[in-house]
């Protein structure tokens, strides 16, 4: 070639920000063929390969990025697909910068290459050749049917990564979910213009293709416990990845004021019952023109932006340590800039103020200064005295964290949890303590990413795999009894 | 394998103006209820997540009841529902279910709607040696539900009417503490009062018996999204401790539930579902007019 390697990543257009913030389009467009065949060429395809490595589902990144180097974009496709069931969701919600390309070769003296950009163009444009041609892409071969039976509780990603990895094997899978829609935080969390659920849906319908079952409105542990998926309903392995599933709200005054809404809730209203298009859709959401975001993470930046969105004239993040410290990736921080997000850092809320009628009218904060290092290593914040003050606010959302559901726990008494009620799975294998049952994504490790629950769905897969094969042959009466 | 369910309306029956009783194909639910727990549904897309109690179930069957009073434009549209209709899901049963007493005396105090809710508790304590006084109250006597069902069900009943058009005139409440200054008298007391209603049915009831020291049971009907504890907006105040409604309820103690906090909360929509209800009346004008007589 001789051709002399680009030192940044190619830009991926976006919407601009002014534009962007009226609306619930993907802020992100993607790259052109010609733009993800230059960016291929800046990968060296070095001997180690620590992208690989630093990958939690472990994808061939240097395999696929040499196909679209030859515009083979299909074959690419198909090349992550057979590590990753979800391309076109993790191109878009992984934190790369932390993971693949944070190890990259380049990254040492350049950008490193753009992975996920990559990746999400070789998704994209399978997706659009489907589109085109009216046929799907063809499936990859499944091995012979085994006779085993397993329930993935909740469709979030951890679930849809552990459904896609052993219906491949030969496994009959079904995938049950409380919501009315599979997906789980790809639907009711990560909002339209991060991540469109056309796309979800269509990783779902390439699992069903596959022949998953997907059970919807089954809240297991209420409708079905998991002794009965595993007895009456003869499932012969369970794994659990209901996510966090409980959010946490600040101890302070007015916190139950008519208008402020937990981020699940808020994000859940907006995403997954489309109240943005109140009254057509028939859920409400509150309206905010004045909004305080209480948080830094990624939800909070989620629900911030969505604030933008549906009308705030004042959208705030109020954070209680310096931007450096916010747990959100940096990109999302940046489109939040870009989008006219007020940031309001060193500043945690101590008082929320009602009106007469009991909503919402304005938020007392305190200043933070940065103290010595938490446990976390991050410098912990420290109130400032008499440095409050109060400011207007028609609604407030918190965006702080979540702890773990009970209904699951509180069904299943052999299943071990720690103290704070997250289940203890191995972290090899993600068994639990409960026989045939495993589980991973938030509700063991408490609250991470996308990516990460899908590494967990990786490794209990394998261990699933294992200990169905390691169960004694099955005897020819099927477990058909249940009708429900 | 399971089947899906068909969530089929199976029968329906007007109980009066605006309330409706529907009998839903959902065996899992029928085979798994108990009484005090919920289930969520949606009509259609993109419909909204409708919280309602479970009135009865019929496991033989597979059905379960619901009973549903329309007031805004979901429960309008779910009441105009015919036979035949197929509901787009329904999800549970969710919530805990209703302690009930094995033995002692349990008032059950049911107000408009809320009768609806009532009324499987008292199908549930009847079934034990406990001793049921029923009471159940509306606006007037064409607003009055299960009133028949119940009294068959209970060792002491009474109705009232705000309007005095049917029963005592006067409020569930009055009829409450008679009952407690009854039993006073003859030397017993109630062991709980379970008091279903409009919150400030619900409130008055708690004022009655806290004086006697009488455990009292309430049951709140929150907004909801989820119904998992997942998104927090049912949230309410009981004993100063922050309660989901939808893990930890519906059910608590009265005594400790803050109802000024509740009724604010409940009002957080007011004037979206006015909007949505007016446009939906506008749309269905015609439809709506028949059914004023009770079934």
């Amino acid at each position: 070639m001789g051709k002399k390697l680009r030192k940044t990543k190619v830009e991926i257009p976006c919407q601009d920000g002014d534009i962007r913030r009226a609306n619930f389009l993907e802020v992100a467009l993607g790259y052109s063929a010609d733009m993800a065949r230059e960016e291929a060429e800046r990968c060296i395809q070095c001997k180690d390969k620590p992208c690989v490595a630093g990958c939690p589902v472990e994808i061939e990144i240097p395999a696929f990025i040499e196909l679209m180097k030859a515009g083979k974009f299909g074959e690419a496709a198909a090349k992550i697909k057979e590590k990753n069931a979800l391309p076109a969701i993790c191109g878009r919600v992984c934190p790369q910068e932390d993971q693949c390309e944070a190890v990259c070769t380049l990254a040492k003296k350049f950008d490193p290459v753009g992975i996920g950009r990559l990746e999400r163009f070789a998704a994209d444009w399978e997706a659009a050749q489907e589109l085109a041609s009216g046929k799907s892409a063809p499936l990859p071969a499944k091995a012979p049917a085994t006779g085993r039976r397993v329930a993935c509780v909740g469709a979030g990603p951890a679930s849809l990564t552990v459904a896609g990895d052993l219906v491949l094997l030969g496994h009959e899978v079904t995938v049950f979910e409380a919501l009315h829609e599979p997906g789980g935080v790809l639907v009711y969390g990560i909002p339209e213009f991060r991540l469109p659920k056309a796309i979800v849906k269509r990783e779902v319908d390439y699992l069903k293709r596959l022949g998953v079952e997907f059970r919807t409105s089954v809240v297991i542990g209420k409708s079905f416990t998991i002794d009965e998926l595993l007895g009456e309903l003869g499932y012969d392995a369970v794994f659990i990845a209901t996510g966090a599933g409980l959010p946490h709200f600040m101890k302070i005054p007015g916190i139950n004021l008519a208008g402020v809404y937990s981020a699940n809730e808020y994000l859940t209203r907006s995403n997954l019952m489309k109240a943005y298009d109140f009254p057509r859709s028939a859920t409400p959401i509150v309206r905010g023109k004045k909004v305080a975001v209480v948080g830094g993470g990624n939800t909070a930046m989620d629900a911030v932006r969505t604030a933008r969105r549906l009308g705030a004239e004042e959208a705030r993040l109020v954070y209680r340590r310096s931007e450096a410290e916010m747990p959100a990736r940096k990109e999302e921080i940046h489109h939040a800039h870009e989008e006219g997000v007020i940031f309001m850092t060193l500043t945690n809320p101590t008082k929320i103020l009602g009106d007469e009628r009991g909503r919402v009218k304005a938020m007392e904060c305190v200043k933070q200064e940065l103290g010595a290092p938490d446990a976390s290593g991050r410098r912990s914040p420290v109130a400032v005295a008499g440095s409050e003050f109060t400011f207007d606010v028609d609604l407030v959302v918190m965006a702080v964290g979540q702890g773990a559901n009970p209904m699951i726990r509180s069904t299943t008494p052999d299943l071990e949890c720690n103290k704070w009620g997250n289940i203890v799975a191995d972290p090899v294998t993600m068994a639990t303590s409960k026989k045939g049952v495993y589980a991973g994504g938030d509700i063991v490790s408490g609250g991470a990413t996308v990516i990460l629950a899908m590494g967990a769905g990786r490794k209990a897969a394998r261990a699933i795999h294992q200990y169905l094969g390691g169960l004694p042959a099955k005897g020819t009466p099927a477990k058909e009894t249940a009708t429900a | 394998m399971m089947s899906a369910p068909s969530n089929r309306i199976v029968a329906r029956t007007v109980l009066g103006p605006d309330v409706v009783q529907l009998e839903i194909e959902s065996p899992a639910i029928a085979r798994k209820r108990r009484p005090g727990q919920f289930i969520i549904l949606r009509i259609d897309e993109p419909g909204e997540r409708i919280p309602l109690t479970i009135a009865d179930s019929d496991a033989e069957k597979g059905t379960i009841t619901l009973i549903v009073q329309g007031v805004g434009r979901s429960t309008k549209q779910l009441n105009d529902l015919p036979v035949g209709s197929r509901l787009l899901d329904l999800v549970g049963p969710l919530g805990k279910a209703t302690h009930l007493l094995e033995k002692g005396t349990v008032a059950c105090v049911g107000g408009g709607i809320g009768t609806a809710v009532i009324y499987p508790i008292v199908k549930g304590l009847s079934a034990h040696e406990t001793k049921v006084i029923s009471i159940i109250g509306a606006r007037n006597k064409g607003l009055l539900i299960l009133e028949e069902q119940i009294r068959k069900l209970s060792d002491e009943f009474y109705v009232t009417t705000d309007d005095g058009s049917h029963g005592r005139k006067g409020f569930v409440s009055d009829q409450l503490l008679d009952c407690i200054k009854a039993a006073e008298a003859a030397g017993s007391k109630l062991d709980e009062v379970i008091a279903i209603g409009p919150v400030p049915m619900m409130r008055a009831v708690c004022n009655v018996t806290k004086p006697f020291g009488i455990r009292t049971i309430v049951s709140l009907n929150s907004i909801m999204v989820d119904g998992t504890g997942m998104c927090g907006g049912c949230r309410a105040s009981v004993g100063g401790e922050m309660k989901f409604v939808c893990v930890d309820g519906p059910e608590f103690d009265g005594h400790a539930v803050d109802f000024d906090e509740l009724t604010r909360r409940l009002a957080t929509y007011r004037e979206d579902e006015q909007r949505a209800l007016a446009e939906f009346l506008q749309s269905h004008a015609a439809p709506i007019a028949e059914e004023a007589h009770r079934g």
